[in-house]
């Protein structure tokens, strides 16, 4: 770490994991609720729990974002942020609003909610994922746009890398795309039509620009690799994410009244919107092949492989698996697509963010890397994580599968609830490999409690004393 | 990547492939836009189903449910319920008025939302119109 303000990422990162268990204990509920149909009801009815789960991981992979962009840009512009105060007073802003939102949720039905924020003078509420009160969305503007001037200024008056120009059209774009959460036409088909381009053009658009700057910076980091090699990466890698990407939103248009030329449309340029994953994983492996340094932080290079490999398999494969119009129609909004929900913004996103906190956090506590014990036990996080994820993935795969058959498919089609019950096994499945999730997930945030600075100086002084000898001779 | 390509023509690729779609995008936007009429039948939304909708959001029922297959899968598909229901109103009012408060022993439950008569039957209104938007004939059968 080379300025004294990047060190306002510590903040961001800190919150985004505190979020990040609360998501988790959420979707354990639910997963629960799925099973055992009453459980805390009527107190958390599904609903509320699943908005909390999905709320919760959108906030803390934004406070992700923008810890992660609060470290990498003035590295990157060579220049201290332009001003961490502000930096500062955005996070309480950001993280005293999610709280209250989010305890919104829980203590009042959400139909009072809507009333008590002026939910009448521009309605907004109540669509998937941007159930966020107006007052919220209004917040979450003002909080996007402090932060973009704010690392902007920093860009501006410092070194402008390809790294730092990606990652800054990734913020402005996910700030942009945000601002048609306002506009909910009274029609559904119109709204859906929009809606999506919050939702798929963040995730599968913008959002990819982040991800992939993420990756590049911390590659340079860890590889020490040429930078001109990472960067012409990093231009192939989001030009493919952009170039598949915006027509991709066609696959999203198959079924809710949209003309039917988007059927071919979204199939074909969705089809190959697992190129840009596939890209990123080469793209992790090869540069760590072609390393030129051993850097002590084996863990940061772990979560870069790993991201590559699960964002292609989660986002890419599963993605692909219903992209097909003649596949979606028999597979749209059943658990397949929840499958590939959760492994690919585990895999692409929840991962990169671990990443730049595995690279960043050890320097921000003046650390080159964290003490072997550290390592193991944040490498033991990542691994039970990674594998249970796999298997929730495969649960609802499964489950997907016979909702398919028994409920679309056959000739004798049954009834949504009774078919729920016949996946109940797959469910419970899902559960236990939610709990090893969880546990994953305790064993990660306890590493960082592991070992202490002079722990961490001697073992990264072995890796790099092992690495000279070697190069001597 | 060899040392043919370069960082520039990497560069040219992302600006300009990105800028060629967005602008595909608007445009097919703009045409979907000219021709949605004639497939959602917009001259059916009275203001009781705007009133319907917003019951729908305020409620939250997307929590749950999935509208044309989007939402949650908790709880049966709702862009064809109308259909399901045998084309009747009144039994969509009466499911969601009748749900027992404190839920149904160890099984899934809809909320009791305490929702007006004018709401009910605004609600069962804008269900109605949804299931008449041209879906391209999603979902394969009535189960949803």
């Amino acid at each position: 770490m080379k300025y004294e303000s990047q060190k306002v990422a510590r903040l961001y990162f800190i919150a985004a994991l505190g979020l990040f268990v609360g998501q988790i204990l959420f979707g354990l509920i639910m997963g629960l609720q799925y099973v055992i149909g009453d459980f805390l009801f009527p107190a958390i009815p599904f609903n509320v729990a699943r908005m909390v789960h999905t709320n919760l991981l959108i906030v803390w992979l934004l406070f992700g974002f923008m810890g992660a962009a609060y470290f990498m840009i003035p590295e990157e512009s060579e220049t201290e942020l332009w001003s961490p105060k502000l930096a500062i007073v955005l996070f309480w802003v950001f993280l005293v609003a999610g709280a209250l939102t989010i305890l919104g949720y829980l203590l009042v039905p959400y139909a009072r909610l809507a009333e008590m924020t002026g939910n009448d003078i521009l309605p907004t509420m109540g669509r998937e994922f941007l159930e966020q009160p107006l007052i919220t969305k209004i917040g979450i503007v003002i909080v996007a746009l402090g932060f973009v001037f704010n690392v902007g200024m920093t860009v501006l008056r410092g070194r402008k890398t390809v790294i730092s120009t990606i990652l800054m059209i990734g913020l402005i774009g996910l700030a942009v795309m945000f601002l048609f959460s306002f506009y909910n036409p009274e029609n559904l088909v119109r709204d859906k039509f929009y809606w999506w381009w919050v939702v798929h053009l963040w995730v599968e658009g913008v959002w990819e620009l982040i991800l992939g700057s993420l990756l590049a910076f911390v590659l340079i980091k860890v590889t020490g690799v040429d930078r001109e090699v990472i960067e012409k990466w990093l231009y192939m890698i989001v030009a493919m994410a952009l170039i598949t990407g915006i027509l991709g939103t066609g696959h999203h248009y198959f079924w809710i009244g949209a003309p039917e030329y988007w059927q071919w449309l979204g199939s074909v340029f969705s089809a190959m919107e697992p190129i840009p994953f596939f890209m990123m994983t080469l793209f992790a492996f090869n540069m760590v092949n072609k390393r030129r340094r051993e850097h002590p932080n084996k863990a940061a290079v772990l979560w870069a492989m790993g991201t590559g490999v699960m964002a292609f398999l989660g986002a890419g494969v599963w993605g692909f698996l219903h992209t097909l119009a003649p596949i979606n129609y028999y597979t749209h909004g059943t658990q397949l697509t929840a499958a590939h929900g959760h492994m690919a913004f585990y895999g692409a996103y929840a991962m990169v963010v671990m990443c730049i906190i595995s690279y960043s956090m050890p320097l921000m506590r003046g650390r080159i890397a964290n003490s072997n014990k550290a390592q193991v036990a944040e490498m033991w996080g990542f691994w039970l994580m990674t594998v249970s994820m796999v298997f929730i993935t495969l649960f609802l795969t499964a489950a997907g599968v016979v909702q398919v058959w028994l409920q679309r498919y056959t000739e004798t089609p049954m009834p949504f609830m009774l078919v729920q019950d016949k996946m109940a096994v797959f469910f419970w499945m899902r559960e236990v490999a939610g709990v090893f999730f969880l546990g994953g997930l305790g064993v990660y945030i306890w590493s960082f409690f592991i070992g202490t600075d002079a722990d961490a100086a001697r073992d990264a002084a072995k890796v790099l004393a092992k690495a000279n000898t070697k190069e001597n001779a | 990547m060899n040392e043919t390509f370069t960082k520039a023509m990497a560069r040219n690729i992302f600006y300009g492939g990105s800028l060629f779609f967005i602008l595909v995008f608007l445009g097919l936007t703009y045409h979907t836009e000219k021709v949605l009429p004639e497939r959602d039948h917009r001259e059916n939304i009275t203001e009781q189903v705007v009133l319907g909708k917003k019951v729908w959001e305020e409620n939250n029922c997307v929590g749950c449910h999935s509208l044309l297959g989007e939402g949650a899968y908790f709880a049966p598909e709702l862009g064809n319920v109308y259909t399901r229901f045998g084309g009747s109103k009144e039994a969509i009012i009466a499911f969601i008025k009748y749900r027992p408060a404190e839920g149904i022993e160890g099984r899934r439950s809809m909320p009791q939302f305490n929702l007006s008569d004018e709401e009910l039957e605004a609600v069962a209104e804008f269900l109605k119109w949804t299931s008449e938007i041209n879906t391209s004939n999603w979902p394969p059968n009535i189960q949803g």
